[in-house]
């Protein structure tokens, strides 16, 4: 009958992780409300916090309405002519930009990934050489990469010049001068760097499998590519996930590659949400919030069906 | 033994500057470049003088990149003790807020009113009547900037203004030589407000920026900005588009390019370039069509602070900042106009002097976007007239009327 309360249980434990629950409160979920909250108001530059000031400035919906119709955040040209002929899927803007590059980078980047760690699986020569080689663009910040690649990628001096030059004249690699190609130079160097990392994580994975079921396989004569994608990866996929959130959240907050490659040009076609959020900060806090809370439920749409379903099923189980 | 030493000498290095009776003040700015760096050391040299210490707080970047972390700072309770900041719109909401140091009595008691010109400067740092901050010198970017020996070459009289140099720019062209070259970012704003009062004049665009004239806005004179602006554009493609402003003023001095528009701060690259004012180069003031200059320039403001002895020594530096000598001083090495008219500027090159001239005839003389409009329609803006330049599928008309949609906008 005088079972101990179990909020009592581990009683020093709870206390020592007392601190960072607190942190975790009002700095995470303290700040994501204020930011939410307040993006309900005329808030300029100068931040406002008390319940008064919010029901003096609050304006409604009208920091969403100015983002949805501001042409850099996004803008579907041809959105309001579905149906009709003059219909075009296209859609600039950072929203829609980076929607492009969180695609291009997890699809690109993990299965190019998977890819070379299988290869790294072969048993090669100078394993930890070619780990190295390939993990390397990971420590680079993407201040430097996005500088590297800039000359790179430049028409002016980089690649398409020195082809050019040897006698390639038609070679066309211009893609941060051209608005329609920029995001995908972005990807370029956001992969080059990301891949190195998805490999490591997928090469653990790989050397996770338990050499027996390679036996099994082999013995069934099955042929190793079918080994490794109907067997191993479908075993992999505690690896899967966790690569998959890695390199979704490094993507959504792409910023410093953008700065560094292009800053958002030409023109606007390669800004990104990030970017919008920061160049506001100090002219205009409402469009910051509106745009941080944009990305937030996005954000949440796309996680909380996959955290329901991995969550959901251990507790039932 | 050895580490009480060090934690002798560590204690000593915090401890010693604050014996000496000195406050230091730290100063935060975002003059990084060579010239800058030398000019503001000037100020640091003079303040030093007075027995405080300068603490210097420079920001690498442009003021796009060190506005926000010196604002934010100030917000944060973190404040410096004294910050550059371009004159107008950017400190308003601070001053508002109550964390601006007023320093009317000093302003009153050295008579800045009557002592620096023009008075747009002094009137951006006052607001209801008190005095906020402190202008040190005057900058303008309306000017074209042409390298002579380009045109000579090609057997062509160099252009007076900017109208000829868009009738030279396919001679230009068919020849390699770019007509135009233009840097990444706010150097695409500048090239377009520059346009805009040249072609449209003073009186339309103050009109437009200050008063919110929508009619103008929308009306012919402004179609004609937005015409000459996609005739532009096509001579300054992106991919031909270099990302600092000193780089695209490079091309013109090593004749890769024939003209840029920046402001007076070019003149130092053609100065370090040892190109002449007048026969290598050519400097032309409201690009040569209407020769009026804009009165930007940087102020420095004071954040409040609790403790008196810095606000002692933030008074020392307000009064310091306006002494003859440390203006001389500063703008030579700077290349911008001082504020005070009683300075002897005999040292100064030709196109300081052009400036100097419009500056004694006030009226060609106009205030700063930022004097006019609030810092998020002039990004709106910005961001506008960047896209304009970079999608040619965007026409003039179009442009037009997002623009009008801005002002229209734009909080009085």
């Amino acid at each position: 009958m005088d079972r101990p309360n179990p909020l009592f249980r581990n009683l020093w434990s709870k206390i020592a992780a007392l601190p960072m629950m607190l942190i975790v409160l009002v700095v995470f979920v303290g700040g994501t409300a204020w930011t939410v909250l307040f993006s309900f108001t005329n808030i300029k530059i100068v931040p406002i916090f008390t319940p008064r000031e919010w029901v003096n400035g609050f304006i409604g919906l009208a920091n969403y309405q100015r983002l949805f119709n501001t042409d850099r955040w996004m803008n579907c040209p041809g959105l309001t002519h579905i149906g009709r002929s003059d219909w075009e899927p296209t859609c600039m803007g950072a929203l829609p930009n980076v929607v492009t590059y969180v695609i291009l980078a997890v699809v690109l980047s993990m299965s190019l990934g998977f890819v070379l760690a299988v290869l790294m699986d072969q048993k090669i020569r100078a394993e930890g050489l070619f780990r190295t080689i390939y993990l390397y663009p990971f420590a680079l910040s993407f201040i430097v990469t996005g500088h590297v690649w800039a000359w790179i990628m430049s028409p002016e001096y980089g690649l398409q010049a020195s082809v050019r030059a040897m006698g390639w004249t038609s070679f066309d690699f211009g893609w941060i001068a051209d608005r329609h190609m920029v995001m995908y130079a972005i990807a370029v160097a956001g992969i080059w760097q990301g891949t190195g990392l998805v490999m490591a994580l997928m090469l653990a994975g790989l050397r996770g499998i338990d050499e027996d079921i390679w036996k099994a396989a082999r013995v069934d004569g099955i042929p190793a590519w079918r080994t490794y994608l109907q067997i191993v990866l479908p075993m992999m996929k505690p690896v899967l996930v966790t690569t998959f959130v890695i390199v979704c959240s490094g993507a959504v907050r792409i910023y410093d590659l953008v700065v560094a490659l292009t800053d958002g040009g030409p023109g606007i076609s390669s800004d990104v949400p990030t970017r919008y959020v920061y160049t506001n900060f100090s002219a205009n806090l409402g469009q910051s919030l509106s745009a941080s809370t944009v990305m937030l439920v996005t954000m949440a749409v796309l996680l909380i069906p996959w955290i329901r379903m991995e969550f959901g099923k251990k507790s039932q189980g | 033994m050895k580490m009480f030493k060090m934690a002798a000498v560590l204690a000593a290095s915090v401890a010693l500057p604050s014996v000496a009776g000195a406050t230091d003040l730290e100063v935060t700015h975002w003059w990084t470049s060579g010239g800058e760096a030398a000019a503001v050391a000037e100020f640091a040299k003079a303040f030093d003088a007075t027995g405080n210490k300068w603490v210097d707080g420079a920001i690498a970047g442009s003021g796009d990149v060190a506005r926000p972390i010196i604002i934010s700072r100030i917000m944060g309770g973190n404040p410096m003790g004294a910050t550059q900041l371009n004159p107008g719109k950017d400190a308003d909401e601070l001053i508002k807020a109550g964390l601006m140091q007023d320093i009317t009595d000093l302003a009153t008691k050295e008579d800045w009113a009557h002592l620096l010109r023009p008075k747009s400067q002094l009137d951006s740092c006052t607001v209801d009547g008190k005095v906020y901050c402190v202008p040190v010198n005057l900058h303008s970017g309306q000017w074209m900037w042409t390298n002579r020996k380009v045109f000579t070459d090609l057997g062509m009289t160099p252009p007076k203004d900017f109208n000829e140099l868009m009738a030279d720019a396919p001679a230009l062209q068919k020849a390699g030589i770019q007509p135009l070259s233009l840097a990444q970012g706010w150097p695409v704003g500048l090239l377009v407000q520059d346009i805009t009062v040249a072609l449209a004049g003073v009186d339309n665009f103050v009109k437009v920026y200050k008063d919110r004239d929508i009619g103008i806005a929308s009306g012919p004179e402004f179609t004609k900005v937005f015409e000459a602006v996609a005739a532009a554009r096509q001579y300054a493609p992106a991919d031909k588009m270099v990302p600092q402003w000193n780089e695209a003023i490079g091309l013109v001095i090593q004749g890769k390019a024939a003209a840029n528009i920046m402001g007076d701060w070019a003149g130092g690259e053609f100065q370090v370039a040892h190109m002449v004012a007048g026969k290598d180069y050519d400097c032309l003031p409201g690009l040569g069509i209407t020769p009026v200059l804009n009165t930007g320039g940087d102020v420095f403001y004071f954040p409040k602070s609790a403790d008196p002895k810095i606000t002692e020594a933030q008074l020392v530096l307000a009064h310091t900042l306006v002494t003859k000598e440390a203006q001389l001083a500063f703008n030579l090495k700077k290349g911008s106009l001082p504020m005070r008219a009683d300075v002897d500027l005999s040292a100064a090159n030709d196109c300081m002097k052009k400036g100097l001239q419009i500056l004694d005839h006030s009226t060609a003389v106009f205030p700063n976007d930022s004097q006019m409009m609030d810092r998020d329609s002039l990004n709106q803006i910005s961001d506008l007239m960047t896209e304009f330049m970079a999608n040619t599928d965007m026409t003039p008309a179009q442009a037009q009327a997002k623009f009008v949609d801005i002002i229209k906008n734009a909080p009085k």
